[in-house]
């Protein structure tokens, strides 16, 4: 069998598979991320909406989740509409979401005292429908769970973001878990960009993508937040030795 | 001080605090009280007028409070507190809010939470605590020492039981209950069984014309979840049809489940702005219907829309060209009867970062308004700042080397300073007070925002200590 008629086959059984599991209308919902390097990377060309994405932070973001949060909120910046945020430690500060595009009237928080309600109250929110993304700040995220959310997106095309954080640094080997959510992210700070004069330039990131639905893992070098929402990505560069020094010293 | 008459006899029925310190008591007659203090202001009783206002408190009540209130006695109002407390956060925050309420409106007002309606009576009134809230199950240890008049029995009978040389609820409860009964009727044993629960004491809400109120009772007692629901739907459907005749919209309302066992049970459910469709009050209701212990079966539910405002039909404009706007206020009032705290953040004009920002209601209007500040700012901020170790070179350097949480870093990039002075226009506290603040990097690229305590020079404008107040992503 010629090559042309393989994939003539495979993309006819695809279109097929596709349409049992009744995705087809929501095939075009993605919210690209604007940098060809990471989109292609991604099945379908972006972020799906409609399905849940993990980020975490990592070192001591593992605890404070701080990059990891503002990752989250360029991410639901971009996209259009009211945005949950369901959270029980009440230390996000607003100011900040609102550097990196995610306008205050926008962000409607949920401040819950259990992590049981906060996987309730962002179930709610992603069924409910009318919003664009629900972020929710957990420590465990069981499978279970992960599939309830996972399915309440899928149902009205809503992104949901969990955005991992936990007590203490040593339980984050609790993140190579597996659960049912479509990507999976870790945020790692960087040193920022070298400035010409004294004082702290652009916020990087090592973003790694470390688990995506039919895609395979990689890494980025990110430059953090812009007013927009939007990340981008550092040409591979000028001080290299600084990063190579910064992994030696993490594996080290 | 208030007089009231009964024929002839004239005596104190109410006294203010200067008054009873002057040593008149409620129930004095008004001639000794007249010997005792020259020039009193003396004022006539009305009790039409005492019974109309405490019952306007109560309908102020079962608005804001509870779904089961009604008036107690002349001067006391009752409610049901099951089902409604989580709303107000608790027992102990329901009856403190309430109190601090009505001292706002210039009254003076005590509150208990108890088991039974009696003991909660008989604590609201005889002890010195503005609130009390006895835990579940400890209503005999509260109420065994009280004095026998807080047990709603006639002047008569208790006159009757001080001869007999019974003071406390502890002694009465101690004697034998069919002599108590062959002398003075089943009244005592019977108000002695409500105060300790023994006997169960529905209140019957209060209720007034412009309530709108659906009730359905049922032959068979009902108890399946699927079957709550299933009448709870059609109670929805009945109210809002009776609600549209009238033009109005639900702001809140109450389910009241009665049980065969003569006990009662309430599902409050707020909404964030007046809503007349079935399906949203339906999900609300439905939402909490586990909360719901049928026991041994459930014989009538009634549906009263406690809150009703004007709700005008609108037009909907066509969603062709208009992007469309979603309305989350279904959404809010979910997660908001759910006991979640629901908010937004708004800008407020302050430099003082931890001052900067308020909280507003959830569905509030939006402003657009954005922080002023072009400075980067963290995306985490610690509640409170936490002093942290440095090595830094006066006045205006960063510091170049800072422990915290037992961690030591070298920083290796730094901005700042960005001063902060304190507010003194409105604490006076804070007229030198200033705050430098620095965004450092370690070596590891993590960036925390520091500050130090006073400009470096001057001591008085702060201790010079260092403290990190935020992490930056």
């Amino acid at each position: 069998m010629s090559h042309a008629q393989t994939s003539r086959v495979v993309e006819e059984l695809r279109d097929r598979i596709a349409h049992l599991e009744g995705s087809v209308s929501r095939k075009a919902l993605i919210l690209p991320f604007g940098v060809p390097d990471i989109d292609e990377r991604l099945p379908g060309g972006g972020l799906a909406y409609g399905a849940l994405h993990e980020v975490a932070g990592g070192g001591s973001g593992t605890v404070d989740g701080a990059a990891a949060a503002l990752f989250a909120a360029g991410i639901a910046a971009r996209s259009k509409g009211k945005v949950l945020w369901c959270l029980t430690r009440p230390d996000l500060f607003a100011p900040a979401l609102s550097q990196a595009g995610l306008h205050p009237d926008r962000v409607i928080y949920c401040e819950a005292d259990r992590e049981e309600d906060v996987l309730a109250s962002m179930e709610e929110g992603l069924s409910f429908g009318g919003l664009a993304a629900v972020v929710g700040e957990l420590v465990r995220l069981p499978m279970t769970a992960s599939r309830r959310l996972q399915l309440a997106a899928e149902k009205t095309g809503t992104m949901g973001l969990v955005v991992r954080r936990w007590r203490r640094q040593t339980e984050a080997s609790d993140y190579g878990q597996p659960t049912a959510s479509t990507t999976r992210w870790r945020i790692s700070v960087l040193p920022s960009e070298a400035l010409p004069v004294a004082g702290v330039g652009r916020a990087r990131w090592l973003a790694e993508l470390m688990r995506v639905k039919a895609g395979e893992c990689a890494e980025f070098e990110l430059g953090a937040c812009d007013a927009k929402g939007r990340v981008h990505l550092l040409p591979v560069s000028a001080d290299g030795s600084d990063t190579s020094a910064w992994r030696r010293s993490r594996a080290g | 001080m208030v007089i009231a008459r009964s024929g002839s006899k004239r005596w104190i029925s109410a006294a203010d605090t200067a008054a009873r310190k002057l040593g008149l008591k409620v129930g004095m007659p008004a001639s000794k009280a007249q010997a005792m203090v020259a020039n009193l202001q003396m004022v006539d009783a009305d009790p039409l007028a005492d019974g109309a206002a405490i019952e306007r408190l109560a309908l102020w009540a079962l608005r804001r409070y509870s779904p089961v209130v009604a008036v107690d006695g002349v001067d006391g109002i009752v409610m049901d507190t099951e089902g409604a407390d989580h709303l107000q956060g608790g027992e102990e925050l329901l009856i403190s809010g309430i109190v601090n309420g009505l001292r706002g409106r210039g009254l003076t007002a005590r509150a208990a939470v108890a088991d039974s309606w009696g003991a909660a009576h008989a604590l609201a009134r005889l002890t010195s605590a503005e609130t009390v809230v006895v835990p579940r199950g400890d209503v005999t240890k509260a109420v065994i020492g009280l004095p026998i008049h807080c047990l709603r029995l006639g002047p008569d009978t208790i006159r009757a039981l001080r001869v007999l040389g019974v003071e406390t609820v502890g002694e009465l409860s101690a004697l034998p209950q069919a002599p108590l009964t062959l002398r003075f009727g089943s009244e005592v044993g019977r108000r002695l069984d409500q105060l300790f629960g023994r006997l169960a004491e529905p209140i019957e809400p209060l209720r007034t014309p412009e309530l709108v109120e659906v009730a359905r009772n049922f032959q068979e007692p009902i108890g399946a979840a699927e079957t709550i629901a299933k009448y709870v739907r059609r109670l929805v459907a009945q109210l809002t049809a009776k609600l549209e005749e009238r033009g109005l919209g639900v702001r809140r309302s109450d389910l009241i489940i009665h049980r065969v066992d003569n006990t009662r049970q309430c599902l409050r459910a707020g909404l964030a702005k007046p809503v007349r469709d079935p399906a949203q009050l339906v999900k609300l209701l439905c939402d909490r219907i586990e909360k719901i212990d049928p026991g041994f079966g459930i014989e009538r539910l009634v549906l009263v829309a406690v809150i009703a405002e004007p709700l005008e039909e609108k037009q909907v404009t066509s969603a062709l060209v208009e992007e469309e706007v979603v309305d989350v206020t279904p959404l809010v009032d979910i997660l908001g009867n759910r006991g979640q705290r629901l908010y937004r953040i708004a800008p407020l004009a302050s430099d003082v970062p931890e001052r900067s920002i308020q909280r507003i209601g959830p569905t509030a209007i939006e402003t657009g308004a954005h922080w002023a500040a072009k400075w980067p700012r963290p995306s985490r901020l610690l509640p409170y700042p936490e002093e942290i170790e440095t090595m830094a070179v006066l006045p205006d350097q960063p510091p170049v080397v800072l422990t915290w949480r037992g961690k030591r870093r070298r920083i290796v990039r730094a901005d700042g300073p960005e001063r902060i002075f304190g507010e003194w226009w409105l604490r006076p506290r804070e007229m030198q007070a200033v705050r430098d603040y620095f965004v450092v990097e370690d070596e590891q690229g993590e960036r925390l925002w520091v500050f130090r305590a006073g400009d470096g020079v001057d001591i008085g404008t702060g201790s010079h200590k260092w403290f990190l107040h935020g992490i930056f992503g």
